[in-house]
């Protein structure tokens, strides 16, 4: 498949991993910052061909997984009304609340859908107009246009029996709000590529220039991850503090024009809770006064809620950089994907179920070179 | 979350008032919804995420990486790989 | 082996499992919670050697004759799928699970549960495929029963299967043989009947040529294994959970590891395509109509050339081997040269699209 496999290529990766191990030559901390990363790095085994010296630390970037408990919770509760139908996307439902997950609610007679483009709840509130659907948004900004369309085709077509549960949350203040904390030991970024696709990257040459961090906006495929790595290496061993695009098949320094303007019609940024992380400011979107009638928390009152979160994760230092899944005692033992005590263990692009899927942190898989006879 | 893949435009229509377009990955089609990229010629290829294109690749940019990349310096022998087609070569081939 | 030697769960996955108390979509997937209820609930309950070899058909002895039997459920959502059926589903399945135990398939029960109100004309295309993949595979249903449940209480029509084959002489397939050194052969593309089922979903519709399942029988492409390299060590056909399920099992039971060459997985355009666009891997992907087989090292080009030489094994690849190192464990070789290990899913991997 073109403008995948050429970045898949073994001898690329290679080359990109000697310079690397050439470039260094001392430590450093670097930070991928999206949970498709995370992902991308354990599966290829991209961290196994770094230096000793180079750490690759898991950001926050799954918005799975900071969407906060109590939200979850809200949805449950949303979801468990007849006259609801509740759609989002796969690994959302899969996220346990307090009272299990969304999916799970289908046993008990909930209307609960997986759709795989916010579009298609639209059509399905079209076809079902005496049912109330609601979808669960939630996304980055790489996710927030399709989101943003789906509620403004509602309006268009003057739907009432649509609506959003929003969880948006947005990157450049994660990021900043990593940086700020006052035991934070992340030199470098791998910047998220498919946000900065939307976004553009302007937010992150502030971000870079204010903390004096090195910023590469990357990709997803291993070549493009290694690339990442190696422009973030070469700008601290530089002393620079630049963004660096590597990713510029795909991103452009202001971004889609089309999707931002859409992003500021419907939604408003607003503060919002990060599950694991905590109240970042500016953090994320709500729908905007104009798209007011589609918001479902408006729309359906389920009382409060409050959730209880485990006191034995450790999410919130792993999704700020300062500790790894395998330094959670609870890892892989009173947590799994199955029962997760916190955020990084919730989604697949979490940094907590990435190594448990890829039967990480119990034991390493060999370093490539120590092949054990292996195949080829 | 961000999953976002690269696939060629087939086709474009309208449908609904929103623009739309058959998508080719591999050997696969799918139609995506173009409104954030109402740009896009057939030929070009887009990224698509959840049932969006949300950016066109620029074919210019990617050689001009590929390239440099190339130029690492670093040759296969040097890497203790077999000698093997360059991804440019594989391209014609494919 | 008995069945209280290492199980799946005691290596592939050393974490305990948390106990739930109902019954999860998960405990039908063929990954882990698959795996826990086989070892927690069923094999301590009947606890016995043919039980415990824990192949794809068990080996009995009726009044002095060894005979092989194996019995399959199917429940599929459509009925009616790119390239194939349920129907055609209910006998391959089976009749497969005797011939990766190098046994001829010889007889067949089909149980049906239909639901009140299914169409008769749809049930009668069902049947109709039953009778020709049970021609085409050489068996015949010699015993079969028949149910009605209350609509809503199933999903149409769910099928029973239960196969009696014959031992081929002079042959032992069992992964009990396997052994390091041994090349892990897979007879073609991966991945194809779970995609295939994947693209008729509500809202994810995808289409493309080479998009159908890949349902057929295995029994002669065995035989012409068998034929070429009588010393194969093991065959499994790779269903639910795909070959991960396989060899992941294979490692924990026989405490073995396993080295995958991630570049040498032989996957369809289409297959890959959908793979891609869905977040999934395609090692996970059930599969309908594939073999994996352990070979000596001596005798691998043999058997892939014999493999190459039939329709079904034209696609047939050396996918890795099994070494001393790691027992227990799966490791990928990935396509830049990395390395992580293989396990299995709790549940069935959802699409990853979002
Ligand atoms: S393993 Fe579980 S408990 Fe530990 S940090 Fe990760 S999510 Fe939290």
């Amino acid at each position: 498949m073109r403008h995948l496999d050429e970045y898949r290529d073994r001898a690329l990766a290679q080359a990109l991993a000697e310079q690397i191990r050439r470039t260094v030559t001392r430590p450093w901390v670097l930070m991928e910052v999206c949970g498709g990363q995370t992902h991308s790095i354990v599966r290829y085994g991209i961290d196994r061909l770094l230096p000793e010296g180079v750490a690759l630390v898991h950001g926050p970037g799954c918005p799975v997984c900071v969407t906060p408990l109590e939200l979850i919770d809200r949805a449950h509760a949303i979801a468990s009304r007849p006259e609801v139908i509740f759609t989002s996307f796969g690994d959302m439902l899969r996220v346990p609340g307090t009272r299990g997950d969304l999916l799970g609610l289908k046993a008990s007679g909930a209307d609960v859908r997986i759709v795989y483009s916010p579009l298609d709840a639209v059509k399905l509130a079209r076809a079902h107009p005496e049912r109330k659907v609601v979808f669960f948004a939630v996304g980055f900004e790489t996710t927030a246009p399709a989101n943003a369309m789906a509620v403004k085709l509602a309006k268009q077509q003057g739907l009432t029996n649509f609506s959003l549960l929003v969880s948006h949350v947005l990157v450049p203040p994660s990021i900043a709000s990593i940086l700020q904390s006052a035991n934070n030991r992340v030199q470098g970024f791998l910047g998220p590529g498919h946000v900065c696709a939307v976004v553009g990257f302007r937010e992150y040459e502030a971000l870079a220039a204010r903390y004096q961090v090195p910023i590469a906006i990357t990709g997803f495929e291993p070549v493009d991850l290694l690339h990442g790595v190696l422009a973030v290496v070469k700008m601290l061993e530089a002393g620079r503090a630049e963004v660096e695009n590597v990713y510029a098949r795909v991103v452009s320094r202001d971004g889609n024009r089309s999707a931002r303007a859409l992003l500021s019609e419907v939604f408003d940024v607003v503060d919002r809770q990060w599950r694991g992380v905590g109240h970042i400011p500016k953090s994320g979107y709500r729908l905007s006064y104009e798209y007011r009638a589609f918001d479902a928390e408006r729309l359906f009152e389920v009382g409060d809620i409050a959730a209880e979160e485990s006191k034995d994760c450790i999410s919130g230092q792993i999704l700020r950089g300062l500790k790894r899944p395998v330094d959670c005692p609870m890892f892989g033992k009173g947590c799994t994907p199955q029962r997760p005590l916190g955020a990084t263990m919730v989604s697949s692009e979490g940094a907590c179920a990435a190594y448990f899927q890829y039967g990480r942190g119990l034991e390493e898989p060999p370093r490539p070179g120590r092949e054990a006879g292996g195949a080829r | 979350m961000c999953l976002g893949i690269p696939g060629e435009v087939m086709s474009r229509r309208t449908q609904d008032g929103l623009g739309f377009a058959t998508v080719r990955f591999g050997s696969i089609e799918r139609e995506v919804c173009l409104e954030c990229l109402p740009d896009v010629k057939v030929g070009d290829f887009v990224l698509v995420h959840v049932g969006f294109a949300i950016s066109r690749l620029d074919e210019e940019e990617a050689r001009r990486t590929l390239a440099a990349l190339a130029e690492l310096g670093l040759d296969r022998a040097e890497l203790g790989l077999d000698p093997a087609p360059s991804v440019a070569e594989k391209e014609d081939a494919a | 082996m008995s069945s209280d030697a290492p199980g799946l769960l005691g290596a592939a996955c050393p974490v305990p499992i948390t106990e739930t108390d109902q019954v999860l979509m998960g405990h039908g997937s063929g990954g882990k919670l698959s795996a826990q209820l086989v070892e927690t609930l069923l094999l301590p309950a009947f606890r016995n050697p043919a039980l415990a070899a824990l192949d794809d058909a068990a080996q009995v002895s009726v009044g002095g004759t060894t005979v092989a039997m194996t019995t399959d459920s199917f429940v599929v959502t459509p009925l009616f799928f790119p390239g194939g059926d349920i129907g055609e589903l209910a006998v391959n399945g089976t009749v497969n699970d005797l011939a990766v135990s190098g046994a001829r398939p010889l007889f067949l029960s089909l149980a049906l549960i239909l639901e009140e109100g299914f169409a008769l004309a749809e049930l009668r295309r069902v049947i109709e495929s039953i009778q020709r993949a049970a021609a085409e595979a050489g068996v015949q249903v010699v015993t079969g029963d028949t149910k009605v449940v209350n609509r809503g209480k199933g999903d149409k029509l769910f099928i029973n299967t239960t196969g009696i084959g014959q031992p081929i002489p002079g042959v032992s397939l069992s992964s009990a043989n396997v052994r390091p050194g041994d090349q892990i052969l897979v007879s073609g593309t991966i991945g194809d009947h779970g995609v295939a089922i994947l693209s008729t979903r509500e809202g994810l519709s995808f289409s493309g040529g080479e998009l159908r399942s890949d349902t057929a029988p295995l029994a002669t492409l065995v035989e012409a294994m068998l034929a070429a390299t009588p010393g194969i060590h093991a065959m499994r056909d790779p269903t639910r959970g795909g070959v991960a399920a396989t060899v992941v099992e294979i490692a924990a039971r026989q405490r073995l590891g396993i080295e995958i060459d991630e570049a040498a997985l032989p996957i369809n355009d289409a297959v890959r395509g959908a793979c891609e666009m869905l977040g999934l891997d395609p090692l996970l992907v059930a599969n309908e109509g594939k073999l994996v087989a352990f070979v000596p090292r001596a005798e691998c080009d043999r058997a892939l050339a014999a493999m190459r030489a039939h329709p079904l094994g034209r696609h047939a690849a050396r996918i890795g081997e099994v070494v001393a190192e790691h027992p227990g464990r799966v490791v990928m070789q990935t396509l830049i040269g990395g390395r992580r290990f293989v396990d299995l899913p709790f549940a069935e991997p959802l699409p990853r699209i979002c």
